[in-house]
């Protein structure tokens, strides 16, 4: 796609989102069903639990060519299996650690908990992260065949 | 409060002192089988040995200056399936003894029977280097008596000359030497275990020695100037590879044959990801990924393997440099996983090897902390 080549005027990002099944992907039904308004922006994975992502599969999006990519979970207490939005807590906040100790853009990952009822949460959300990746500009990494 | 005594050393012969207390752990049945580096005949190498026969022991060389594997590696294999049925000594250095630690926590190795025997450790000179070393006919009493100068030997191992523990934090019985006077070794009981160990082999212990209290006088000295060491190293790196162009510059030359897995000891994984399914590809699969971003680097996913790789053993990593000796065209890995090893382990406040009982950061947490994620700016 041409996308790559796009200047910093057009550039619409590309974002990958991973969606707890129990809350965020819930959330994202409900701003569809009220009709909310959001961007397009976010390419939504569906995934069992937050804690099920493992960083290897935000650090392909990465690397692929997404310009940020997000992890939506149940607010902490509130996870469908107890814990695992505290162990996805652990494993982004050793990833931004990783990317700042290289000296790679941590701001291109995302965590957000957002609950089965916050509908409207979600749109907004995605109107923030979609907002703060367009000012961020498109990913270096991903336009470089060397990654 | 340490409970030690004193293994006299005479006329600088340290190997041979060390052995007369490794053939006593025999000789007063303490142990029946034991890990130990010998000398390989060859003179190339020292190499572990599983021996029971307590004659080989005086090919024993454990302060020689070379690591070829890291021994948690050969204790996994050893006792994942079935734990030891004898009483066996295992003679290693220190960061060997923290990846057996990591190992036992991930259930890969099953320390039964098992007497830990850790050395205050100078460092190790590169496999590759140490042929050089040992042609110059220099021997490991030689390398003891230089004593520790990483600083001064650049020819020391990229981990050992950063090192932040060469000394054991868990071992049953340690062999210190840090701070002593020549002509002597401190054999340190550390747990019950080892302290019954060496009072079956005839040890007298004395409780907080004289000599004790100096090597813990030269541990207080070295600790804060091994973290200013580090913290320079660390600052340098960031310089060297910090930003995605240095990055990928510095594994321009990766061939992704993934020696640095194989040899690290706690990449325990049986089948890694990177070479399971997951990574087998239809050709379509890599065709859209070229067309998509233009051009990919093949083998595919090279930096994915590293950067993986790193988030998934940063916290546990002993920086025993077995990648980068492992790494066929010499990329510096150890820098770069010490860093990010260093920087994640503070996050957590773990270190690695610390403490059996001490849960691995991945597979805990606690309700209050990094609050601020996840929530709305």
């Amino acid at each position: 796609m041409a996308e790559t080549t796009q200047t910093k005027e057009q550039f619409e990002p590309r974002i990958i989102g991973f969606l707890c099944n129990w809350c965020t992907a819930a959330a994202a039904d409900l701003a569809g069903t009220t009709r909310a308004q959001y961007p397009p922006n976010v390419h939504p994975i569906r995934v069992m639990c937050s804690g099920t992502v493992d960083p290897m599969y935000i650090l392909k999006a990465l690397l692929s060519g997404a310009d940020a990519v997000m992890v939506g979970g149940c607010h902490p207490g509130d996870c469908h299996y107890v814990s695992g939005n505290y162990k996805a807590r652990r494993k982004i906040a050793m990833l931004k650690q990783i990317f700042k100790s290289l000296g790679l853009d941590e701001n291109r990952v995302w965590l957000r908990w957002i609950s089965a009822s916050e509908g409207p949460e979600f749109a907004k959300f995605m109107r923030e992260i979609t907002e703060e990746t367009r000012k961020q500009g498109p990913s270096p990494l991903a336009s470089d065949w060397t990654v | 409060m340490t409970k030690s005594a004193i293994l006299e050393v005479k006329e600088g012969k340290t190997r041979q002192a060390v052995n007369s207390f490794l053939k006593d752990l025999f000789a007063k049945n303490v142990v029946e089988a034991m890990l130990v580096p010998l000398a390989h005949p060859s003179g190339t190498n020292v190499v572990q040995a599983l021996i029971s026969d307590p004659s080989h022991v005086d090919q024993a060389d454990v302060f020689a200056p070379v690591m070829p594997v890291n021994s948690a590696k050969i204790l996994q294999a050893m006792t994942r399936l079935t734990p030891v049925d004898r009483k066996t000594a295992i003679v290693i250095r220190p960061c060997e003894m923290r990846a057996v630690v990591e190992l036992i926590k991930l259930k890969q190795i099953q320390p039964a029977n098992l007497l830990f025997i850790s050395i205050d450790c100078p460092g190790a000179y590169s496999t590759k280097d140490y042929p050089k070393f040992a042609a110059e006919k220099k021997t490991s009493d030689d390398f003891v008596k230089a004593g520790f100068r990483w600083a001064e030997d650049a020819q020391l191992r990229a981990g050992c000359q950063i090192c932040e523990y060469p000394y054991p934090l868990t071992a049953d019985i340690t062999i210190g030497m840090l701070g002593l006077e020549p002509g002597q070794l401190l054999l340190i009981a550390d747990t019950p275990r080892g302290e019954e160990a060496l009072k079956t082999a005839g040890f007298t212990l004395e409780t907080d020695s004289a000599t004790a209290q100096k090597r813990q006088a030269a541990l207080a000295r070295f600790v804060p100037e091994v973290k200013e060491r580090r913290k320079k190293f660390f600052e340098k790196t960031k310089e060297e590879i910090g930003g995605i162009e240095k990055l990928t510059q510095v594994f321009a030359t990766c061939i992704k044959c993934q020696n640095c897995r194989a040899a690290c000891p706690v990449c325990y994984c049986r089948e890694c990801v990177f070479v399971s399914p997951t990574f087998e590809l239809e050709s379509e699969k890599y065709m859209r990924q070229a067309v998509k971003k233009g051009g990919i680097r093949m083998p595919a996913d090279t930096l994915l393997f590293h950067l993986t790789r790193m988030n998934h053993m940063a916290n546990s990593c002993v920086g025993c440099s077995a990648c980068e000796e492992a790494c066929p065209n010499d990329i510096p890995l150890l820098k770069i996983f010490q860093l990010t090893g260093a920087e994640v382990q503070e996050l957590f406040d773990y270190v690695p090897g610390r403490n059996v009982e001490e849960p691995l950061p991945a597979a805990a947490f606690l309700e209050k902390e990094f609050q601020e994620m996840g929530e709305k700016k």
